[in-house]
């Protein structure tokens, strides 16, 4: 049996999967990527640290929040610029309505439609209006609290290394806390209709990478540690990861303990489920999900478990800074000249920026890693493993669950081939 | 099933897929535009796939020769071709790779085995409107949401869409906001095409130019205030190369200006970008 599909469909780029099944025998299962590339690492060298943020952002338009946060933190490490607390406090902030947001729209928009048997969610606008209304309104909310915050989702405006060019307007932020603690029903609702859904059955254990904080479960900032034991400082990740090139890619793989490593929701949960906000957690146990989980298409049960935990900590945070009121702050300044590294969890993985910067502040070096390029190596394994597991099934069908299995890490493919 | 409504189809090349994400993102109403049309083709977004369509949407550059066929396949089919946001209508933000060599870009990217890479990457950064005709340009980096209803709306009446062509600091006034060079920055609103509603200077920020330039940029007052605020046009075209660089206008400045850079410099290099 020959498998080809050319551009697999939603999803973020351009990927095609080839396979060929000969007598029950999996001889060759991969995830082709194709996609252009644009070389942002090579057009940034000579930008001032204030322009390497705005076009850095464009490397995605997706996990643009995901792209600037890392960006302005590399560029923040590498210029010696302290930010302040409520500084940090909106970077959380950021990250939990990007998270909402994105996880949104690969679960309900992307995702769902797989498991109803249908080719996109368009169907449903008549079959079932008020499900779709739902989903455009958690995907909107996490949205609409990014325009409130930085005045855009793709792509950010006020985001600048240091801080912001303007601060978000209470009565606004007051408004989304409101809507937030509104998709608390939604949630619910959803766990309805996840509980009548059905994933394939599959299992494959593989190196779960993921950033960690001390204190809470991390989005932004933290060391990066896997399941095969291992943390390094984000200064240091070329210790551990390792990216080369295959013969069937634009975009690079990557390999850290073993020759392939997950990074995302999935990854993020197994490593720091603890940490997830209590109503997360019961979330978990009401789905089933008992950490570690080995089952990859579980990575979209695992995007929803963080889409309420981002929820829940969204509110918090908006309390918080309603609580202390936002306040006018200057951009603290440039203290030195050097190298920095920038880490995100965006909600497809693990997002590193390196940035090196010259002694009047113009971007000389970047180095991008991608979350779905530390998938690439991770998606091959798993093809040919489920693909083995099918590979009596009837073509179709093995068709479908292998473009299953690719959308299931919500791929990113252009962001990777940036 | 046959119906009478007009086919659309999203289609992209080298891009983020923002200006997509945009329009998906209108939420309630898009499904309300959605009821005189019917998508046949939205890889981001759906699985089925039509070859024949009425409108194209199309987002992104053309970066490599490999890709110009599947372009041109898509102008053969449609009736209508629109440019979706600055990647296709002006190259994006990363046309401004066109200002280093391909094989320097490629090393940089793949190291020792750039050279397999090639021949697949071959060409300039360009708009779709180097290689296919283009009926309407949407501009932005993303598009404008409010903009892309309006311009179907225009397409299904069949009547012409006017793309806005005055510059940013028309809207930014009529909002009311504080001139950005009065805050001590440098900003590209007095040239650069607007429909954005001034979205970046509303939030503290300034102009980067991502429509491009207006058609007939009035150079002399844009000059007035620069001198004003004691710049020179050289301070700005750096920033003009992000979106602009194949502009022919902005690559005639920016030889001016490397050459009297290079003048006032010595053997120093030109570098990008506005002063910091």
């Amino acid at each position: 049996m020959e498998i080809r599909v050319d551009h697999v469909t939603r999803v973020e780029g351009h990927g095609n999967i080839l396979a060929s099944i000969k007598d029950g025998k999996v001889e060759r299962a991969i995830l082709e990527v194709v996609e252009a590339n644009r070389f942002f690492e090579g057009f940034l060298r000579g930008r001032s640290h204030e322009e390497v943020a705005h076009i850095a952002t464009r490397i995605c338009g997706i996990c643009a929040m995901s792209h600037s946060s890392a960006s302005v933190q590399a560029s923040e490490h590498a210029l010696g610029i302290e930010i302040t607390e409520q500084t940090a406090l909106l970077r959380r902030l950021i990250m939990d309505a990007e998270m909402v947001s994105s996880h949104a729209l690969h679960v309900y928009f992307l995702v769902a439609p797989d498991l109803l048997g249908l080719k996109s969610v368009i169907p449903l606008v008549e079959k079932a209006p008020d499900t779709v209304k739902l989903a455009f309104r958690v995907k909107l909310t996490g949205y609409d609290l990014a325009d409130v915050l930085v005045g855009r989702h793709t792509h950010p405006v006020a985001v600048v290394p240091g801080g912001y060019t303007s601060m978000p307007d209470p009565t606004a932020l007051a408004q989304m806390r409101d809507r937030f603690i509104g998709l608390r029903d939604d949630m619910k609702t959803t766990i309805g209709i996840l509980k009548t859904l059905e994933l394939p059955a599959f299992e494959r254990e593989t190196e779960y990478v993921s950033l960690q904080q001390p204190d809470h479960y991390s989005f932004y900032g933290g060391d990066i540690v896997s399941t095969d034991g291992g943390r390094v400082s984000p200064d240091d990740y070329l210790d551990a990861i390792q990216e080369f090139l295959v013969p069937h890619s634009t975009a690079k793989h990557s390999r850290w303990n073993r020759d392939s490593y997950m990074v995302g929701a999935l990854a993020r949960v197994n490593n720091n489920w603890k940490q997830l906000h209590p109503k997360a957690q019961k979330v978990m146990e009401e789905l089933g999900f008992k950490p570690p989980v080995y089952n990859t298409f579980m990575n979209n049960v695992a995007q929803f478990i963080e889409t309420v935990h981002a929820i829940e900590d969204a509110i918090e945070l908006m309390e918080k800074l309603l609580a202390r009121g936002i306040k006018e702050e200057e951009v603290p300044p440039i203290t030195r000249h050097g190298r920095g590294v920038g880490v995100v969890e965006a909600p497809r993985g693990l997002l590193i920026h390196d940035y090196t910067y010259d002694d009047g502040a113009r971007l000389v070096k970047a180095n991008c890693i991608i979350p779905t390029n530390q998938n690439y190596a991770n998606i091959d394994r798993d093809l040919e493993a489920l693909a083995a597991q099918i590979a009596n099934q009837p073509k179709e069908d093995v068709e479908l669950k292998l473009e299953m299995m690719v959308r299931a890490y919500d791929p990113c493919i252009s962001c990777s081939v940036h | 099933m046959v119906s009478d409504k007009p086919r659309v189809a999203f289609f992209d090349f080298a891009c983020c897929e923002g200006c997509q994400l945009t329009v998906l993102s209108i939420g309630l109403p898009l499904i309300d535009v959605l009821k005189h049309v019917d998508i046949v083709t939205w890889r981001e977004a759906m699985s089925e796939k039509s070859d024949e369509f009425d409108i194209a949407f199309v987002e992104g550059s053309i970066c490599r020769d490999s890709d110009v066929p599947r372009l041109k396949k898509i102008r053969e089919k449609a009736k209508l071709v629109v440019a979706l946001g600055s990647c296709a209508a002006l190259g994006g933000p990363h046309v401004s790779a066109n200002r280093f060599e391909k094989s320097e870009l490629l090393t940089l990217v793949y190291g020792e085995e750039a050279g397999r890479f090639a021949a697949g990457e071959a060409g300039e950064v360009r708009p779709i409107g180097d290689e296919i005709e283009v009926d309407v340009s949407i501009y932005g980096c993303p598009i404008n949401a409010d903009e892309f209803v309006s311009v179907l709306k225009h397409l299904l009446l069949g009547r012409p869409y006017r793309v806005p062509n005055e510059a940013v600091c028309y809207e930014c006034k009529l909002n009311g906001y504080e001139c950005v060079y009065d805050k001590g920055m440098i900003c590209l609103g007095p040239v650069t095409r607007c429909g954005c509603n001034a979205i970046c200077t509303s939030r503290g920020h300034r102009c980067f130019g991502c429509r491009g330039l207006v058609d007939d940029p009035n150079v002399n007052a844009a000059k007035d205030v620069l001198e004003e605020h004691d710049y020179t046009l050289e301070h700005i075209i750096g920033m003009f190369q992000i979106y602009s660089q194949r502009a022919p206008r902005v690559k005639e400045l920016a030889e001016s200006a490397a050459e009297s850079d290079a003048k006032k410099k010595g053997s120093e290099p030109w570098r990008f970008g506005s002063t910091t």
